[in-house]
């Protein structure tokens, strides 16, 4: 493992499947009637978060409390510069506090990045999400959640997603889970297809280890899982679609459309859905929607990122830049 | 006044002769002057320029003192071998006024290292909605004749033709900067593979090349001069090339770091790499190098744009726009236009001196190295190879890309009007 996980592109297909075979362990942790590890006990963990995002933010805070670690959360509404304190005294601060672990969200793409190479602190940089480019953790635990349904979850240990075809509907433009689910899937051989709208795939996207297509209909039988983004209602201001009505009829997954998946095909939805936008209720609640799934297995990839980097392996080469989303 | 002996000196890159400077004036130029009581400069073959000119230079001041000053930014352009320098309007106030201009044109004289000619602000506060009193700029004793709202683009077209028509009374020109501001809203870089990865807010080079297409229609159309900021894209290229075709008086500038680096560089999250228009791609930058050579990008401007070092030592997003390049920019057009042969040292004089004189008319500046014309000079060691070290900058600001950086060349010397502002690569 690195020291630090900012971009999913940085990390090996040993070094994903080395995480999601720990998740695996620490999923079991959760089914004991005492859900907690020794495993990080004295050390202290920082949730640094620029932005709101509660379902992350505890999600790191449970796993890293299950490792025993002591949890600081550093909530910072709003950007440093409308809050007036720099990225950088704020990592100074609490550098001096004796962070091991830095979890940062931000709304800057490459924020982690800073924090992470400017040499402002020494612990452990977790990427949560920065701007809109990337979210590995998601990526790691949509992975995870792949490879339990598509492959088992004892006889997926060791196996990665080789062959398996993954298709991303929605925003992708300002997706940093696109993005890392992009890097990721590719590293662990799964074939991924984007599906937008046109005005929602960045310029440039030609150089991505995927397939475009701009139409969901012939891309979902060719599908062993479909992960629906959330689009937000105001993109439409910036006439990305006409209408929320619009998106739907064209990219948003109902019944109907769910039926024309393979039989063992799943769904899936980083959230939060906006239900009747994206995906209806139908499919939503379905059996084969993992998005509760996904939740759960969160903390179980978290717990494997914070283990690995604080305690399990030795260091190797500095994280190096890459790509990603923003909807989480 | 006293006099100097320039010996030994590659004029424009030709044979070595004596260039005698007698108070702020050449006196002679040939081989065999004899010293007399003149100090004696001993280029020992160094290539001797006009002093530079630059079209493009934020001195920050009024308003943002902590940045750069005039005094400041006068000494880094005299270390980087400037002897006149255009100082961008979008200073706080706004040089929209003949108060404001005035004001810049006098600390430039109290410098006394580098001339200082005030640009004037297009409209009102750069707000682009209503004409500045450009008359009044001009008939100041600033004497505007450059007009730009840089920083921001004339977008409305209106407005634009206006400002164009308008300074004819006065043989003006206005600069564009050259940027749709609906095309870039939210822009940190340029828009391509780079930004898709990075996940970071597209400038792509239609914003700027459509500006520049209304541009040069516009003053073809009312029969005015237009000249096109930091041009930064192949495609923009195009379009002036076009433009100059059709006979049209349309002039262009390219700043050192578009002939140098790329968006490859943002990668690094790093804010040094921040400027605006965007840094592009290897294939925009070898076509800015080519339209250099053949002239359809008449000149080099520096868009020296300081920033304090908290503005750059943040998150990308959080960062302020711009790179400081005076003291850097020779060095830039020897590596990337001399040392590949794409022009000579005549070729460089003339990009950096005569033409951006010529298209700010601006008198005193831009004249051939000849007997009888004014003393301003510069003398270059082109052998020289350093390492750039923003410690050792005149500037008060360091926000430069090329920090380690090996770089070709050095200003041994720079005079302005026969009094030398640096000796030995050191401000005198």
């Amino acid at each position: 493992m690195k020291r630090h996980l900012i971009s999913a592109a940085d990390l090996t297909r040993d070094d994903a499947v080395l995480i999601l075979d720990t998740a695996e362990e620490m999923a079991r942790v959760a089914d004991r009637p005492i859900k907690k590890l020794p495993t990080l006990r004295g050390r202290t963990v920082v949730n640094l978060f620029f932005e709101d995002s509660t379902r992350t933010r505890i999600s790191f805070e449970a796993a890293a409390k299950r490792l025993s670690a002591d949890v600081i959360n550093f909530s910072a509404k709003g950007s440093s510069v409308s809050k007036g304190e720099s990225l950088k005294d704020t990592a100074l601060t609490l550098e001096a506090m004796g962070a091991d672990a830095v979890v940062i969200r931000h709304g800057a793409s490459g924020a982690p990045y800073r924090l992470a190479t400017s040499g402002w602190i020494d612990g452990a940089v977790v990427n949560a999400g920065d701007g809109t480019h990337e979210h590995p953790t998601q990526a790691l635990l949509d992975a995870f959640t792949m490879r339990r349904r598509l492959v088992g979850a004892d006889s997926g240990l060791g196996r990665d997603l080789e062959g398996r075809r993954i298709t991303i509907v929605g925003d992708i433009l300002h997706s940093r889970v696109a993005r890392s689910n992009v890097h990721l899937l590719n590293t662990l051989g799964a074939h991924v297809t984007l599906v937008a709208p046109p005005t929602l795939v960045p310029v440039g996207v030609e150089q991505w280890p995927c397939e475009v297509s701009y139409g969901l209909d012939e891309v979902l039988p060719k599908s062993d899982a479909v992960m629906m983004l959330r689009v937000q209602r105001e993109r439409m201001n910036a006439a990305y679609f006409p209408t929320e009505r619009e998106y739907s009829r064209r990219y948003g997954l109902d019944g109907d459309r769910m039926a024309k998946m393979p039989a063992h095909a799943v769904v899936m939805h980083p959230g939060p859905m906006v239900r009747g936008m994206e995906i209806t209720a139908e499919v939503a609640d379905s059996d084969r929607c993992t998005a509760v799934e996904q939740v759960a297995n969160g903390v179980s990839i978290r717990m494997a990122v914070l283990y690995l980097l604080l305690g399990g392996y030795e260091s190797a080469a500095p994280a190096a830049p890459s790509r990603t989303e923003e909807n989480k | 006044m006293s006099k100097i002996l320039i010996r030994g000196a590659k004029i424009l890159g030709g044979e070595p002769q004596d260039v005698l400077i007698d108070g702020e004036t050449i006196a002679a130029v040939r081989t065999g002057i004899e010293a007399g009581d003149a100090s004696v400069v001993e280029a020992g073959g160094q290539i001797l320029l006009p002093g530079l000119v630059d079209l493009h230079t934020h001195l920050r001041e009024p308003g943002r003192e902590d940045s750069e000053t005039v005094l400041t930014g006068t000494k880094a352009a005299a270390v980087g071998g400037f002897t006149a320098v255009h100082a961008m309007a979008n200073t706080f106030p706004v040089a929209d006024t003949a108060g404001v201009v005035e004001q810049v044109w006098r600390l430039g004289k109290e410098s006394g290292y580098c001339d200082v000619q005030p640009i004037g602000a297009v409209t009102v506060g750069l707000e682009g909605r209503k004409l500045a009193e450009l008359g009044a700029m001009h008939d100041s004793a600033a004497g505007v004749k450059v007009f730009s709202d840089d920083g921001k683009c004339v977008d409305d077209a209106v407005i634009m033709r206006r400002a164009l028509e308008y300074v004819k009374a006065f043989d003006g020109v206005v600069a564009q900067h050259a940027q749709e501001p609906r095309l870039t809203e939210g822009a940190q870089m340029n828009e391509g593979v780079v930004s898709a990865e990075l996940g970071l807010g597209g400038w792509p080079a239609v914003a700027e090349e459509s500006i520049i297409a209304r541009d040069v229609l516009l003053a073809a159309h009312v029969g005015s001069r237009v000249h096109i900021c930091h041009l930064s894209t192949a495609g923009s290229v195009e379009i002036v090339r076009w433009a100059k075709s059709k006979g049209w008086s349309v002039t262009a500038e390219v700043t050192p770091h578009h002939l140098l680096l790329t968006d490859e560089l943002v990668r690094s999250y790093n804010p040094v790499y921040k400027v605006n228009p965007p840094l592009r791609t290897e294939a925009d930058v070898m076509a800015l190098r080519e339209a250099l050579a053949d002239g359809t990008i008449d000149c080099v401007a520096t868009d020296h744009a300081p920033h304090p070092h908290e503005d750059k030592d943040c998150e990308w997003a959080a960062a302020a726009m711009g790179m400081v390049g005076l003291e850097t920019a020779l060095s830039v057009v020897q590596q990337t236009m001399v040392d590949t042969g794409l022009i000579d040292w005549a070729g460089v004089a003339d990009r950096m001196s005569f033409r951006p004189a010529a298209i700010g008319r601006l008198d005193g500046h831009g004249r051939p190295v000849a007997a009888g014309e004014p003393a301003n000079l510069t003398l270059v060691d082109p052998a020289y190879r350093g390492v750039v070290d923003p410690a050792g900058f005149a500037s008060r600001s360091r926000n430069t890309p090329y920090e380690g950086r090996e770089l070709p060349g050095r200003v041994t010397h720079t005079f302005l009007r026969g009094r030398a502002t640096v000796v030995d690569g050191k401000l005198a």
